[in-house]
């Protein structure tokens, strides 16, 4: 059976194993029909042209993963950013395990959405906010129809939430091959400030595919700081879906780190409602092999005073393929709009492709948008200077492509991840490079 | 130290260097001066090793060995140093720690643990102070935004980090004010002893001033067409070269 059947097919045995009478029954039974008539992606779509989910869309996933095996803290601690005191939810194949776990209640909501879609303190959270803003397409429709477990997150306001909130969803191989509908829903109100991490990783060598959704609502004034590592091993896939709408005077930012995995999409969507919004996405990918990272983002600039800062960096090696496909709409109303987009590119290999492609759509006349995209090689006489000095070609190559990226690490406040992401860049690029921060 | 035998060498298939010979003794200072074209700055490469250029004939031995077949970093593992005419901008590498990684690299080449990190901030201080360079400065990432003076010294401060058996000087002495030029000449003279050489490619004899040479050879399309003392240098400045190229084509 071909697996869009299998999941239409499933989706009834799935609502059985949860509650019918729940809250989000209709919008589960609207989201099937809208996947059963879109389907996957295919290369057709203009967002999808460069990259093809059909090699994969071809594994037997299971959809509806048995009971799994509980997992030693010792053992996946390295996937952790264990050296900050966090907030922690993670889970096993797609089941949540509160063993590894840190949640809480205590004046903020850090628990699991399976508990606010069931019990009824939480209605007016999810009334007020569940699938507001994830789009109507295909895979994110089908997230919808199975979402029954994932973080939520929800931050009164005026709250500085001083320890940063861990998500990592972790897959096993209990099945031949797993597909998890992961769903997120984060609400920060006014005033208040969150820092969040989040990390998918396979265990085993046995296909996974997570096709993620995580709608973040950043109110009046708040300030969301995201960071997804990603950084998955190759045999896993992940399709991300993540919206942020925001309102007056938020920050939101989010920083995508794709070192890893066999096809990572990422579909980061931005919606600006309200004025003086600031939002930042930027992205630092390196990946070789015949690894695939697509970054499609849209910024939706509505209000006026609005700004948006995109800054994406990929080094792609061997026969590794890169899409870099960002949109900024601005709006006939958001005059003043600052928006800036760079894509900056290094093919290592021959064989190695990017495909990138800015697009602007401006309907205002009083605005200051700018965008550029390179794609180069390693500057030669750069490559000499460095040699010169007794530093080998390998190490050359190494600090020259870590100098190109790093200044994405910049705008990363929480000096863990940045040490954390600076060791992976370095390990990546087969450098030991003794950098202090 | 230095052993340049009939040295011939293009790029791109044009011949550049049409048989130099050089021979420059451990305690030496050279200097190499000559009009634009002629020379000077592919000398200085391909003694350091730079792939571009092609050696098509001839050797250049140091401390007999045949660099020919080493890389850059192999040459500069055994001791040459070569101070760029144009420094190359690196944002997002700071002067410190690209230098760590030039002299950690180094060591482990001479199958050396890594320097200890107070023995490197010691050094970086004794060198910086040399060259009297603000702390601040090596924290900024190399060369970007460095005025043509600071570039310069930063060459130099890196000669004085790396202790280079053989230091060539590739027109240290352009963009510096006389300010700067002191300075530099200074910290080269301060590294100079009887164990290491220095070569100076230079169009104006002013550096000769600072740094005193014991050799002057005049380089003219691809040959040294002249050898003498420090005199000629001055004769150099005070005539030009069109008297030399007058001797040659006559």
């Amino acid at each position: 059976m071909e697996l869009k059947e299998k999941l239409v097919s499933s989706f009834m045995a799935f609502e059985n194993t949860i509650d019918v009478d729940s809250a989000v029954h209709d919008i589960r039974v609207n989201a099937i029909k809208r996947f059963e008539t879109e389907g996957f992606p295919n290369k057709k779509q203009e967002a999808w042209k460069y990259t093809s989910l059909n090699s994969i869309l071809k594994e037997d996933f299971s959809v509806f993963p048995k009971e799994t095996e509980a997992l030693d803290y010792k053992d996946v601690k390295q996937y952790f950013i264990h050296d900050i005191d966090s907030y922690k939810i993670i889970f096993i194949d797609g089941k949540y395990s509160s063993h590894l776990s840190a949640t809480t209640h205590d004046g903020i909501d850090v628990c699991l959405m399976s508990a606010a879609l069931n019990k009824p303190k939480y209605k007016l959270i999810i009334d007020n906010y569940f699938n507001k803003i994830a789009t109507k397409d295909g895979l994110s429709s089908l997230n919808t129809a199975f979402s029954a477990e994932g973080a939520y997150i929800h931050i009164p306001k005026n709250k500085v939430v001083e320890k940063p909130i861990q998500i990592i969803h972790f897959s096993t191989g209990s099945e031949a091959a797993l597909m998890l509908q992961p769903r997120n829903l984060i609400v920060v109100d006014e005033n208040s400030h969150v820092q969040i991490i989040e990390r998918h990783q396979s265990l085993t060598e046995n296909p996974t595919l997570t096709n993620s959704v995580t709608e973040i609502f950043a109110n009046k004034r708040a300030l969301v700081d995201y960071y997804k590592i990603q950084n998955d091993a190759p045999s896993a896939s992940l399709i991300d879906h993540t919206f942020i709408n925001q309102k007056q005077e938020s920050i939101a930012k989010v920083h995508t780190f794709s070192f890893g995995g066999k096809l990572t999409r990422n579909n980061l969507n931005f919606y600006q409602n309200g004025e003086r919004i600031d939002s930042t996405m930027k992205g630092i990918t390196i990946i070789g092999d015949k690894q695939h990272v697509d970054h499609n983002t849209l910024v939706h600039h509505i209000e006026p005073n609005c700004e948006s800062h995109q800054d994406y960096k990929g080094i792609f090696d061997a026969n590794a393929t890169g899409v870099f496909n960002g949109k900024v709409v601005v709006e006939k109303e958001a005059q003043k709009t600052n928006a800036f987009q760079a894509n900056n590119n290094i093919l290592v290999s021959d064989k190695a492709t990017i495909n990138t492609k800015p697009q602007l759509e401006i309907f205002a006349d009083d605005v200051k948008c700018s965008h550029g995209c390179t794609i180069g090689q390693l500057d030669e006489s750069a490559m000499f200077y460095l040699r010169s000095r007794g530093i080998p070609e390998k190490e050359a190559r190494g600090l020259l492509m870590y100098a190109f990226s790093n200044n994405v690490l910049d705008s990363v406040k929480i000096p863990e991840i940045k040490s954390r992401i600076t060791k992976l860049i370095a390990q990546k690029l087969g450098v030991n490079i003794g950098f202090d921060l | 130290m230095l052993k340049i035998n009939n040295l011939h060498a293009s790029v791109e298939d044009k011949a550049i260097l049409k048989g130099i010979n050089l021979e420059v003794k451990p305690g030496e200072v050279h200097a190499i001066m000559g009009p634009n074209g002629s020379g000077k700055s592919t000398l200085a490469s391909v003694i350091a090793g730079k792939e571009e250029y092609e050696v098509d004939q001839g050797e250049i031995v140091l401390n007999g060995e045949d660099l020919e077949e080493l890389s850059a970093e192999e040459r500069a593992h055994r001791g040459v140093f070569l101070s760029f005419q144009y420094p190359v901008e690196i944002p997002g590498v700071s002067v410190t720690n690209f230098m760590k990684t030039a002299i950690n690299e180094t060591r482990k080449a001479k199958g050396l643990e890594d320097m200890p990190a107070n023995e490197m901030l010691k050094l970086i201080r004794e060198k910086s102070e040399l060259l009297e360079i603000d702390r601040k400065f090596l924290s900024r990432s190399l060369n970007e935004g460095f005025s043509g003076g600071e570039k310069k010294r930063n060459e130099i401060f890196q000669m004085a980090m790396l202790e280079p058996k053989l230091a060539i000087l590739d027109e240290t002495d352009s963009g510096l004010d006389i300010d700067a030029l002191r300075i530099v000449a200074n910290g080269v003279n301060k590294l100079k002893s009887k164990d290491n050489a220095v070569v100076v490619i230079t169009h104006y004899q002013r550096l000769l001033d600072y740094i005193i040479p014991d050799y002057v050879h005049v380089l003219y399309n691809g040959r040294i067409v002249k050898s003498g003392t420090k005199e000629l240098a001055h004769e150099l400045e005070a005539k030009g070269y069109d008297w030399i190229k007058e001797e040659i084509n006559a």
